[in-house]
């Protein structure tokens, strides 16, 4: 009766990613109505630096009640207006904003940004102008849980993951990168394309200039795209400074092939450094013309509202607003991580070592039952239900390895961190204690050493 | 290089039909009353431009909406951060009471079946994807608006088979056509998953009457497909007789709470009737949960931005405002469609009977050198180069009679309507046709066409569906043929 899209799970939102989302949103924390309720550490939101968006905006009332700089209502031309083309002025502060972001390393040309309704939908948007039903995108693991959908769910086109590992810090190895070209091929998929986020999510880190690329030079040997999903770009906190895949690709020896512009493209979104998921402003850069020209046309399924684009052209184009607002959003980043990073290190669990995102990767490993998935979602429900810590399990990110999981820290105020934090030191100290209660003292001695020994090659590999 | 999808590289988006082809010609010399009086003139675009003057004024009484804020605090933050997909609940519940009340409130309609979409064209689309897999088919009654065949078809894969409707019946829809239509997408192999009407009608500007209505739900009954109705033009309706909406003939029949109820789904937007296309407010209405819910979770891809929703919550919300909005906005309307349709008829140039929307269905055939598509695109091209007003040729429309123009009028100022009849006029006497030729025209055309009409609702039409550029052509020359001769014509042709 209805679609087979309809009907089924492809959707990906029985993942535990979003069942985590449902349970909280039952019994929320509150810190004066409702302080043992659930803390969502599994929303990678920025939520740290509203108040010097609110400072601008009440220094700007006319943006905001749709006049200009004469205070004549622009309203009526704003109601009407449905360019899929975008309005010129935001489009122009974007791509200013977008060189900021990178140092202004690279530039980018305002007539191939296409405009879309959230980074979702410009992803969504490129698979379609890629790929076809049945090809394939290559994904490095582990992954934001909604590209499940976003990739895959109406385009018909499938994922095949890049398995990463702790070995060496997650990142992108040829050897990984062949063997899931291969892994493609015997399943009969066309690849037509690698899919990158960088900086990563969930990891939390950004990618080296080597990586990004041999990533190129892949993509150029296969004859394929490479889509480099840049949403956290604004939120890259400390050094290593953020390279993007257009940097990489301008370096002279891979400029002599001059197609490689045409295969790269970024996706970007003003919801993860400016804080702003609600106003739906997404955007696809591309050099390649066919490209721009499609997904403009696609976009007329998932066009940005006038009334928003008309608020952040403005608020772009002060340039003092937003040099300040980077710098001093960057530095909160930056303290709100460490923080997270030092008090779980208090309770003997160590992070991937991160320099941007909204977000730490946590190795748990230590406090599984048994190196299994079964055991991480085990854990994973005893931190939502007893401990009252929505986190997300690396399962949910196709993570090969069990026993990591991703912890939100932006969207949070600080008490309501350390509340977080004091959660987790009983939790462990409850759960140490309850293994010693259990076990005999022979047994405890090799316990300690082996979480010993794990700690310490896991700060061994994040010092590399 | 990569290759690209199929999508990326083939026509289907359809935009290389006329209808965007005389907008792309109009935005190289836009009429500006002003700095380029003697512009085109846009009358290829239903936007509602009448009744933004009344928006204002409450906008400026309300600064709190635009403002976002509430009760004189602002709650910036709150909307930055909304993104849920199930959408601003005081916006669905606004929503959802104006629907109400541009049905009379003779239907009620609950938020909680309420999708909310970046307008309508990315409601049509998640319906699409919805209630149909690649190759299955919708079946459209003709003419119909060309952006179905991109917004319908492009990424869903969805096939569009058309419903020939003839003005020998003022291009209702009636069983034998829908049945045609039916058994043409069985002949092509397509799985016929619904059936699609705009009501009021884009281009038609007409609403459909109670045994259309009752005829389209005992089709999809019988065949226990799907029913879609895309209303979007429902505030737009000025005149008698008044808008019924199948919801209303549902609930009159006692079908509420059986399985056809929950196969009959709504899409509605604010763009049309409110003038707000650029803030991209869609909406699709279904009884059945499990489309509601695959709906909500594809809204993703095309959320409406929370900033828009909560202006448009607290405007809807003043019933007083939206009662007196659509009471002038129906008057002006009714105003501005008077004033085209009497100025085209001292043209000599009559419409199609209309009660509803931002255009209406004008009768050029008289205007033709041939009674053919070909002679439809040169007359298209002079009223563009020449005449200097876009207008939207009936065959964008996949309309089966050359002829008709879809012309609107509530996206200009009265002067500027003044000057498009005038320049019509002028047209229409330099070509010397005059009412009287006019009138003998019309009635050996009508006794011709209805066997004319007959033959091409066949396979030579379902290929130009395929294909804006028509390949169907014979020769007609009314003016000094006599019956015998149209009819031995039309032998030859078939």
């Amino acid at each position: 009766m209805l679609s087979s899209k309809a009907s089924s799970n492809c959707h990906g939102q029985d993942s535990l990613y979003f069942l985590g989302w449902q349970v909280y949103e039952k019994n929320p924390f509150h810190e004066v109505e409702n302080p043992t309720g659930i803390i969502q550490m599994g929303l990678a939101e920025n939520q740290l630096s509203f108040d010097l968006v609110e400072s601008w905006l009440r220094k700007n009332p006319d943006v905001m009640g749709l006049k200009n700089k004469d205070g004549e209502s622009v309203f009526r031309d704003l109601a009407l207006f449905q360019d899929y083309h975008g309005m010129p002025a935001f489009k122009n502060e974007l791509v200013e904003y977008m060189a900021k972001i990178r140092g202004n390393k690279v530039k980018f040309d305002p007539n191939n940004l296409v405009l879309a309704a959230g980074a979702t939908s410009a992803n969504e948007t490129l698979i379609f102008c890629l790929a076809d039903p049945g090809d394939a995108i290559l994904l490095p693991t582990p992954s934001y849980a909604g590209f499940d959908r976003d990739l895959k769910w109406r385009t018909g086109v499938e994922i095949v993951p890049i398995h990463c590992s702790s070995s060496n810090g997650f990142r992108i190895s040829m050897f990984a990168l062949e063997e899931a070209y291969e892994r493609a091929q015997k399943l009969n998929l066309k690849v037509k394309g690698v899919l990158i986020t960088n900086p990563s999510n969930p990891l939390g880190t950004t990618m080296t200039k080597d990586e990004l690329q041999s990533l190129i030079t892949f993509a150029i040997d296969k004859d394929i795209h490479l889509i480099s999903d840049e949403v956290f770009s604004g939120t890259v906190f400390d050094s290593p400074c953020f390279i993007s895949i257009m940097e990489a690709a301008m370096d002279s020896n891979l400029k002599r092939n001059t197609d490689v512009l045409s295969r790269i493209h970024i996706v970007y979104s003003l919801s993860k450094d400016l804080g702003l998921p609600g106003f739906r402003v997404g955007m696809i850069y591309s050099n390649n013309q066919t490209v721009v020209s499609a997904a403009t046309k696609m976009s007329s399924f998932g066009l940005v509202s006038s009334q928003t684009q008309y608020l952040l052209s403005y608020m772009l184009a002060n340039k003092k607003f937003t040099s300040n607002y980077m710098k001093r959003n960057q530095k909160r980043l930056k303290k709100r991580k460490e923080m997270l990073v030092s008090g779980l290190k208090k309770s003997g669990i160590n992070c991937l070592k991160s320099n941007a995102g909204l977000f730490c990767w946590v190795d748990m490993r230590h406090l599984l039952c048994s190196n299994t998935f079964e055991a991480e979602t085990d854990l994973w429900k005893k931190i939502l239900c007893e401990v009252g810590l929505n986190i997300s399990p690396g399962s949910s990110f196709h993570c090969s390895q069990p026993g990591w999981f991703r912890v939100c820290f932006a969207n949070m105020n600080q008490s309501t961190l350390q509340v977080a934090l004091r959660r987790i030191t009983n939790f462990v100290e409850r759960s140490s204690f309850n293994y010693q209660q259990n076990m005999g003292s022979l047994s405890r001695k090799l316990i300690s050493n082996w979480v010993r020994k794990l700690s310490s090659a896991d700060r061994e590999e994040q010092e590399r | 290089m990569g290759l690209l999808s199929r999508k990326a590289t083939c026509n289907t988006h359809g935009q290389d039909s006329s209808y965007f082809l005389g907008w792309q010609e109009y935005e190289k010399n836009p009429y500006n009353e002003v700095n380029n009086p003697n512009g085109i003139i846009q009358m290829g675009l239903a936007e509602n431009q009448l009744c933004l003057d009344l928006l204002e004024p409450w906008l400026m009484k309300n600064p709190d909406a635009l403002g976002l804020k509430r009760d004189g605090i602002s709650i910036f933050k709150e909307l930055a951060l909304f993104q849920d997909y199930n959408g601003f609940p005081a916006f669905k519940r606004a929503l959802a009471d104006f629907m109400g009340e541009i049905r009379g409130n003779k239907v009620s309609f609950d938020p909680n079946h309420v999708v909310l979409t970046a307008g309508a064209t990315s409601a049509n689309e998640t319906l699409m994807f919805c209630l149909a897999d690649q190759g299955d088919a919708f079946l459209l009654p003709t003419p119909y608006y060309p952006g179905f065949d991109r917004d319908l078809r492009w990424r869903t894969g969805v096939e569009i088979v058309p419903i020939h409707c003839t003005s020998s019946n003022g291009f209702k829809v009636t069983l034998p056509a829908i049945e045609q239509a039916y058994r043409q997408a069985q002949k092509r192999k397509l799985r016929v998953k619904g059936v699609l009407i705009t009501n009021p009608s884009n281009p038609l500007g007409t609403t459909m009457a109670r045994d259309e209505l009752d005829l389209l739900i005992n089709f999809i009954e019988d065949r226990q497909i799907h029913l879609i109705s895309d209303e979007i033009y429902s505030g737009t309706v000025f005149t008698s007789p008044s808008f019924v909406s199948v919801m209303e003939v549902l609930k009159d029949r006692n079908l509420d709470q059986t399985q056809v109820w929950e196969r009959v789904h709504i899409v509605y937007s604010l763009s049309k009737d409110l003038g707000l296309p650029g803030f991209r407010v869609g909406a699709i209405y279904s009884n059945d949960p499990v489309v509601v819910s695959a709906a909500t979770k594809m809204s993703s891809f095309g959320l409406v931005s929370s900033q828009t929703q909560y202006l448009l919550s607290a405007m809807l919300l003043d019933k007083k405002f939206t009662k007196e909005y659509m009471s002038e906005n129906h008057k002006r309307l009714q105003k501005q469609q008077k004033d085209l349709v009497s100025g085209l008829e001292k043209a000599g140039i009559r419409c199609l009977d209309s009660n509803a929307g931002l255009f209406c269905w004008v009768d050029m055939r008289h205007l033709l050198k041939s009674n053919t598509f070909e002679a439809e695109m040169e007359l298209w091209q002079k009223i563009i180069y020449h005449v200097k007003i876009n207008i939207s040729p009936g065959s964008s429309c996949h309309c089966i009679e050359p002829g008709w123009f879809r012309v609107c009028f509530a996206n200009m100022s009265e002067s500027t309507l003044k000057l498009a009849i005038q320049r019509l006029k002028s047209f229409v006497s330099s070509i010397g046709m005059k009412s009287q030729s006019h009138q003998e025209l019309k009635s050996l055309r009508r006794k011709a066409r209805n066997n004319w009409v007959f033959r091409l609702s066949l396979q030579s039409f379902y290929d130009r569906e395929q294909d804006t550029t028509t390949k169907v052509s014979f020769s007609y020359r009314p003016h000094f043929m006599s019956l015998s001769n149209i009819a031995a014509t039309l032998d030859a042709a078939a």
